[in-house]
This record gives structure tokens, sequence and C-alpha cells, in this order.
């Protein structure tokens, strides 16, 4: 067999990803930490204050990065949900709905930065413009998957049922990452471009790359450790899954 | 042994699910009785000036019947699934997608097109500009369909839950926000005199295409609940 799809196969056993799932979480959440309080200082104290809004731009080192995760774990997800139902793989189900309360936080994360910032800058919290509104049904849609999840009581029906429910809302992921280009509202356009120069300055630019990778590494962190736990728990009959309880027990 | 032709396996159905509401017809009253007491509520909210109320007039009519419709979707399978029924019907050899198809179908005439006939009269209590109506009309024409084979997706993936009410209205309501964005659009923009014409053909892009995949992925999401 070819050698990437014999490590694809073992990444797949649950034994096998929990090991390296365990030893990989720390060092994730220690690059995390890092490269995010790296970023902040970079965002907070070394980059300028903006021409027009001072020292009020600095939220966007918060918002920007989060609102790119929630669209990128909403991705992850589908993507994971469309493997676990089609292929029936075990570990993707679970990492489908591991990441559905990361990627709901960071889109609760993001709408609350903006309002925050929305106050001084607009003169209001909330305004019903497209790209708010999106992200706010992409919230709605990250809670209808976690409430269908959690209503089923049967772990692997209710993994195939959210799992396909996330893949019904995808239609909503393109929506937000374009609203801001189809529909001219008050919220502005993308200034950070992966074609072509972005519109902002490299000063500014390092710190919110550097949040944007930060908060990628966290969110495959937190990703990782919920699906331990998950994969525990489905598999609490077999005979790794004791061991591994029964041994952090002894641990503590 | 024969099963005979998929047509004749979708005409029975449907005979037997029109034949079942009309042993139950008080039922099919339900919906539209609710969307009138919703939209009541709001003259008695807001106070009872006409200007007032005719400006929100196409928004309130869309919601009182998107919830009405919302209300109506759990039955679309209920009664099958406790009599069993439904597991037949993921069994027939006849595909599941046309089957579903024509249930929905009958579905909506029970539910979507009584709400459309009283929608003329939500609009007066309303006071929506009598010129606005045959926009709405048409607006809810599209949108009604569309939210009922929207909603079978995810009803179906409720099947069999006991206490599945508010879990549906979490996952039905970010799918219905486009259409009533659209469809109360129309109305907005008729009632201001502004063309309104794209958003109907949105809503008619959305339909067409909703007619196609909706029944295939309701098939896959009951087949998901009942296995």
């Amino acid at each position: 067999m070819n050698t990437l799809i014999l490590w694809f196969h073992k990444i797949g056993s649950p034994p096998t990803f929990h090991r390296i799932a365990t030893r990989l979480t720390p060092w994730l959440y220690a690059c995390a930490l890092l490269s995010g309080l790296v970023a902040l200082y970079g965002g907070l104290v070394l980059a300028p204050p903006d021409y027009q809004q001072s020292d009020a731009y600095r939220i966007i080192f918060v918002h920007v990065p989060c609102a790119w995760m929630g669209l990128f774990a909403y991705f992850f997800m589908a993507v994971n949900a469309f493997i676990a139902l089609v292929w029936r793989i075990k570990i993707s189900g679970i990492l489908a709905m591991a990441s559905a309360p990361v990627g709901a936080a960071f889109t609760a994360i993001t709408l609350a930065t903006g309002s925050i910032w929305g106050k001084p800058m607009w003169g209001t919290w909330w305004t019903w413009d497209a790209r708010l509104t999106s992200e706010l049904v992409l919230l709605f849609l990250y809670l209808g998957v976690i409430g269908l999840y959690n209503a089923i009581e049967d772990r692997v029906q209710a993994t195939r049922a959210a799992a396909f429910l996330a893949l019904i809302g995808i239609v909503n992921v393109p929506i937000v990452h374009f609203s801001v280009s189809w529909w001219n509202t008050l919220h502005q356009g993308s200034t950070v471009r992966l074609l072509g120069p972005s519109r902002i300055d490299s000063s500014m630019l390092w710190p919110l790359l550097l949040m944007a990778f930060a908060t990628h590494v966290w969110f495959f962190a937190s990703v990782l450790v919920r699906s331990r736990i998950s994969l525990v728990e489905l598999e609490s009959g077999k005979d790794w899954a004791r061991k591994v309880a029964l041994g952090s027990e002894a641990r503590q | 042994m024969r099963y005979g032709t998929h047509t004749s396996a979708c005409l029975a159905l449907v005979r037997r699910d029109l034949l079942l509401s009309w042993r139950r017809r008080g039922d099919a009253l339900n919906p539209v009785l609710f969307a009138l007491m919703v939209v009541v509520l709001f003259p008695l909210a807001l106070g009872p000036e006409p200007n007032q109320l005719a400006r929100m007039a196409g928004g309130v009519v869309f919601v009182a019947l998107l919830l009405a419709g919302l209300l109506a979707l759990d039955s679309l399978f209920r009664g099958d699934h406790e009599d069993g029924s439904l597991e037949q019907l993921v069994l027939s050899p006849h595909p599941l997608p046309l089957i579903l198809a024509s249930k929905i179908a009958v579905h909506w005439l029970i539910t979507g097109l009584p709400l459309i006939l009283i929608a003329p009269l939500l609009a007066e209590m309303m006071y929506l500009p009598r010129t606005v109506l045959p926009t709405l009309l048409v607006a809810l024409a599209l949108a009604t369909p569309l939210l009922s084979l929207l909603g079978a997706v995810c009803v179906a993936l409720t099947v069999g839950m006991r206490r599945s009410g508010m879990l549906l209205a979490l996952l039905v309501l970010p799918l219905y926000v486009p259409v009533l964005i659209f469809a109360a659009g129309a109305c907005n923009a008729a009632q201001s005199g502004l063309p309104f014409l794209a958003p109907l053909l949105w809503l008619g892009a959305a339909l067409a295409l909703a007619l196609v995949f909706a029944p295939l992925a309701c098939a896959a999401a009951l087949r998901i609940s009942i296995a």
C-alpha cells in the first residue's frame, strides 16, 4: 500500500489518533499562546495608530482573525462532515462535531468585537448590513448543528444528522465571505487580500497575520482536545479506551 | 411480485395523503388561524394607526405566514412515523426522493396554499396598499413552496424525536432567512415604488434549485434519522 494511504488509515484508527492528539495538544497550545502574545504585542504596542481612528482600530487584531476562523471552522466542519457521511470515517465525524462549538465561539467573538468597535466608529452597536446579518446567520447555523447533535441520544446517528445539517448550511459561507463585495453597505470591504497587494501597511499586517496563525493553531488544539474526549466516550466499551481512562485516573 | 410504476405509486400516495387530511379537515385550518392571530397581535401591540401599520404590513404578513408554515412542518412526517408507514415508504422499491417530493407537494397544498389564500385578508388587516397586493401574492406563491421544501429537509432530520419543536425552529429559521429577505424585500420595494422584479427572480431561481435538490436532500436526511 502507498505510504500516504497507509498513514491516512493509521490516523483514522481511534487509538492512534488519540495517541497523536494527546502528544500534539500541549505543543499546539504553547505555539498558539506564544504567537498570539507576540501578535498582541505587535498589534497593541508596536503597530502605529491609525491616522483616522487612532487607537480604536486595534480591535481588528482580534476581530479579523476570529472572523476568518469562524468561516474556516465551518469549512473544516463541513469537509469533515462530508467525509464522515460519504466514507463513514469515525474520526471525521468526531472532528466535525468538535469544531462546531469552537467555530461558534469564534463567530460570537467576531460579532461581539465588531459591536464594541461599531459603537464609537459607526455610532451604533448593530446595523442590519449584509455582512453582519450573514455572520449572525452563521452563528445560528452553528447553534443548530450543536443543538441537533445534543438532541439525539445515539451518538453515531447524532453525528450523521448534525453533519448533514452542517453540509446544508455551507451555502452561507460564500455569502458571508463575499457579502462585502456583492452588497455595498456599511461594513468595509476586505483589506487583506490573498491575490494582489493588501491595502494595509506592513507594520499592521504582520501582527494580523501572526494572530491569524495563532487562532488557527488554537482552533486545532481545541478541536483535538474535544475530539479526544468524545472519542474515549464513544469507544468506552473498547479495551484501549478503558486503558486510557483508567490510566489518567491513576495518574491523578 | 410487481410493484407498479413510479407514477402509480406517487399517485396512490398523493391520494392517500389527501384523503387522510380530508378526514381530519379541522387540522388543516390550524396554521391559517395561527397566522391570523399573529397578525392580529401587531395592531394591538403597535397601535391602530394605519400609516404605521401599512409601512410594516408586508414584513408582518410574511413573518406570520412563515411561522405558521414552521409550525405546520411538524405534521409532514409525524403521523407516518408514528404508525410505521414512513419506514415502509423508505423501504419501498420506488425512488425515495420522488415519493418525498409528492409528499411535500401534498403538504404544501394543504398548509401552504391556504396561507396564500388568506394573505389578502391579512394584508387588508395591516392596511397594505392595494397596489402591492399582486407582488405580495406572487412572492408568496414562490416563497411558500420554497419554505416547504427547505423545511422538509430539516424536519426529516428530526423525525423520531419527541420534543422537536424548538429544535426544528433553530434548524429551519437560518435557512428561511434569505427567503424572507427576498420575499419581503420585493414587497417593500413595490410599496416604495422601486423595481421589485430582481428579488422575485431570485426567489424563482431558488425555488427551481430547491425543487430539484430538496427532495434528494430530504431523502438522504430521512435515511439518516430512520437508520
